[in-house]
């Protein structure tokens, strides 16, 4: 008696999915993103979106913290400062530092002025994560461009997994953002995002134009949607 | 459990609400109602009702708490004060505690824990109405909170208790049967895989009562199950739906 | 409210209130949208679920019976508590109650105790020996700021809403089960306006990110006929007796519109 071979695919494309959801069956799917494997069934490991191509299935997930990965670009506030560097919060649940190494590609001459004066408590940073320790210790760096500390400005929160949908494809998104307001804007994986303009009510309008891709994120003519809301908005004033 | 009701509690094969023995009582759950928290849900379970929130994976505070290889799962169940027929004092009793125990022990084995290391999840339940069946109505909120919060999962949890009831095994006890009744057999399940992560009883019945209530809790766990997922579903899906008008 | 660690925050929400605009579009002396249930929870002898934009506060009553205090053999009491559970915020944390959770008890307590709002002298059942409690529970269950306002019209929302249990004169036993037609002896409606102080700026209903960075607030209860009842002044920050004047002003103005809700 031979076995019999199922090979069968439970979902199709930009589904939304459950943890427990049986995706697929038969060993010629791979599981990729939050999906995994039991025995030759594809399961999903968290609520997410479907993303299907040729026998790979990835789970895009629609909710969640910031989990820190090596490389990603973060925005962090300084909350203390030791002997060997700064404390920062990059909004996870692990400590992260950035030791005065990493801090400036010149000289940090810590005999002759305080530390504070290069980053006091409060400052917002835009790092990177050069290293994530064993013990998941976090190691920061600012020592290249486009990473600095961010001077004035506002921080807004946003969900780290809509971060993709503001930056855009290829950027375009934030590229667009900036062209129609004047506003620099940085962005970190950690879902904080940086927002500068003299004009705070410019600032309110961006963070609002911002807070709207973040509850929109999976419709269609968004970019188009946000460059009418701050173009009739803007041109009121 | 254990008293004596002045008057029957089924009457031709029906319960004093109406039911049959393996009807479920109307419940509705909806997710994403705390907009602080990182999940949440709300349930109604008869005249139960129950709201979770979900924080994290977040740093372990105290410290000591931390576990290097996998996440620490917080439950905190309590009853507000105006649940009950009589106040409850605010704060945790010995009951309140041991429930969040069981909860605790029941939501773990679905949650891929070890994804999260060094972090804490807390689960934090309100019991804003009781009517019986309150730690598998906290079970089933906490699942969806938890859904809602992003969380890495194996499987949903469901829950539901079957009990005994003037020789007749039953289904989701309301709060006279729960009562009067001769037993109480609270049962969470992963309903894909079919393990049981909760199990607790009380009162007196036989192994074949046991097996009978058991199947009975399985079909409505799978039941609970589509309900769960489909809250989850709707939230998302209304989202959408609103932000293409 | 550490500001030098929101220096920014401060900096952007008081450049707006010069402007006499909030972060999200409102005016400084306006409210959120508010929204009152009633009557939602079984086991609770009155009930009230209120949303002030994304805040929103669950108001519990429940009437015992039990010994009167010495000093009023024949009133029955009534308490005011309010538990700042952790579901609500991850600023809150478990355990015993925090300063801030027995400060807004308290805050409340005081507004419907010292505005007379209930007649506890119609709360005796045997003088002396058996008398009416009133137990009224706030539980925030999303904190988006100015829980203070938004509470009191919970609180007073579930008194309104409250029925009577029945008292058995033979076992001379509440019985839970058995709800009358009596509503509580409710004879003033107080409600209660929340200022915020931010770099000489005045403003009403607070967010969390405002409350994060404010310097300070005064809580002013104002009863129907426009008396005051209460006042707290909160924050590290100072007032002028000016401003308290201007913001007990305003209180009596916006004091009509949010008793609309009760």
């Amino acid at each position: 008696m031979t076995e019999k071979k199922i090979e069968k695919l439970y979902v199709s494309d930009r589904e939304i999915v459950i943890p427990g959801d049986v995706l697929a069956e038969g060993m010629s799917y791979l599981p990729s993103g939050r999906a995994m494997r039991e025995d030759n069934k594809i399961i999903a490991t968290s609520l997410g979106l479907t993303n299907i191509k040729g026998h790979v299935i990835k789970i895009i997930p629609l909710a969640g913290r910031y989990i820190p990965k090596r490389g990603d670009a973060v925005i962090g506030k300084i909350t203390g400062i030791a002997r060997h560097g700064w404390r920062v919060d990059i909004r996870c649940p692990f400590d992260a530092d950035l030791p005065i190494s990493e801090a400036s590609q010149s000289y940090i001459d810590t005999n002759r002025y305080p530390m504070s004066k290069y980053f006091d408590v409060g400052d917002y940073i835009f790092a990177s994560i050069f290293d994530i320790s064993e013990n998941r210790f976090i190691k920061l760096s600012t020592k290249n461009r486009p990473y600095r500390k961010l001077h004035n400005g506002i921080i807004i929160e946003v969900s780290p997994t809509k971060i993709p949908r503001i930056i855009g494809k290829q950027g375009s998104m934030i590229k667009m953002l900036k062209e129609n307001s004047g506003c620099d804007i940085l962005v970190g994986q950690n879902g904080w995002v940086w927002i500068k303009n003299d004009d705070p009510e410019k600032q309110m309008l961006m963070s609002k134009a911002i807070r709207k891709i973040e509850t929109e994120s999976h419709t269609t003519g968004l970019t188009d949607k946000i460059k009418k809301m701050l173009n009739t908005k803007g041109g009121k004033k | 459990m254990g008293g004596k009701s002045d008057k029957p509690l089924i009457v031709k094969g029906k319960r004093l609400d109406g039911r049959t023995a393996e009807e479920l009582r109307p419940f509705k759950i909806k997710a994403g109602i705390i907009k602080q928290a990182d999940g949440s849900c709300e349930l109604e379970f008869g005249e139960t009702k129950v709201i979770a929130g979900v924080y994290g994976p977040k740093k372990v505070l105290p410290k000591h708490l931390e576990e290097n290889t996998r996440a620490f799962l917080k439950v905190t169940y309590s009853m507000i004060p105006f649940s009950t027929s009589e106040r409850n004092r605010p704060g945790p009793s010995r009951r309140s505690k041991e429930i969040s125990k069981v909860i605790k022990d029941a939501l773990a084995p679905a949650i891929n824990l070890e994804k999260y290391p060094q972090t804490c999840i807390d689960i934090h339940i309100e019991i804003t109405n009781a009517n019986a069946g309150t730690r598998t109505s906290a079970i089933n909120a906490a699942t969806v909170a938890l859904i809602d919060a992003g969380i890495e999962m194996r499987d949903v949890v469901a829950s539901i208790a079957a009990g005994k009831v003037e020789d007749q095994v039953i289904l989701d006890l309301f709060q006279d049967e729960d009562n009067f009744g001769q037993a109480d057999l609270p049962i969470a399940m992963m309903p894909r895989t079919g393990e049981i992560t909760l199990v607790q009883m009380d009162g007196d019945m036989t192994a074949a009562e046991i097996k009978k209530a058991i199947d009975m809790c399985e079909k409505a766990c799978l039941k609970i199950a589509k309900v769960q997922r489909k809250a989850i579903i709707d939230e998302y899906k209304n989202n959408e739906v609103k932000n293409n008008e | 409210m550490n500001n030098k660690e929101n220096s920014n925050l401060k900096d952007y929400l008081s450049k707006l209130l010069k402007k006499k605009i909030r972060e999200d579009g409102r005016k400084p002396f306006d409210y959120r949208k508010i929204s009152v249930e009633t009557g939602i929870l079984s086991q609770a002898n009155g009930s009230a679920r209120v949303k002030l934009g994304d805040t929103e506060v669950l108001a519990g009553v429940k009437i015992g019976a039990g010994t009167p205090y010495p000093d009023g053999p024949a009133d029955g009491t009534l308490m005011v508590n309010s538990e700042l559970s952790p579901i609500a915020s991850d600023r809150f944390e478990s355990g015993p109650p925090s300063p801030a959770s027995i400060e807004l008890s308290r805050v409340i307590d005081r507004a419907i105790r010292e505005s007379g709002t209930i007649d506890v002298s119609k709360l005796c059942i045997k003088s002396g020996e058996k008398v009416w409690m009133v137990f009224v529970d706030v539980y925030p269950i999303n904190d988006d700021g100015n829980l203070f306002d938004i509470g009191l019209i919970a609180a007073m929302a579930a008194l309104k809403n409250a029925r009577m249990p029945k008292y058995d004169e033979k076992t001379e036993q509440v019985n839970h089960r058995e709800l009358t037609k009596d509503k509580l002896p409710i004879n003033e409606e107080p409600v209660m306006c929340t200022f915020g102080k931010l770099d000489g700026e005045i403003f009403v209903d607070s967010t969390e990110r405002e409350e994060l960075v404010m310097d300070s607030r005064l809580s002013i209860g104002i009863t129907k006929k426009g008396n005051i009842c209460a006042m707290q002044k909160g924050g590290e920050g100072t007032i002028t007796s000016s401003e308290m004047m201007d913001m007990i002003k305003k209180a009596q103005e916006l004091s009509k519109d949010l008793r609309k809700n009760l």
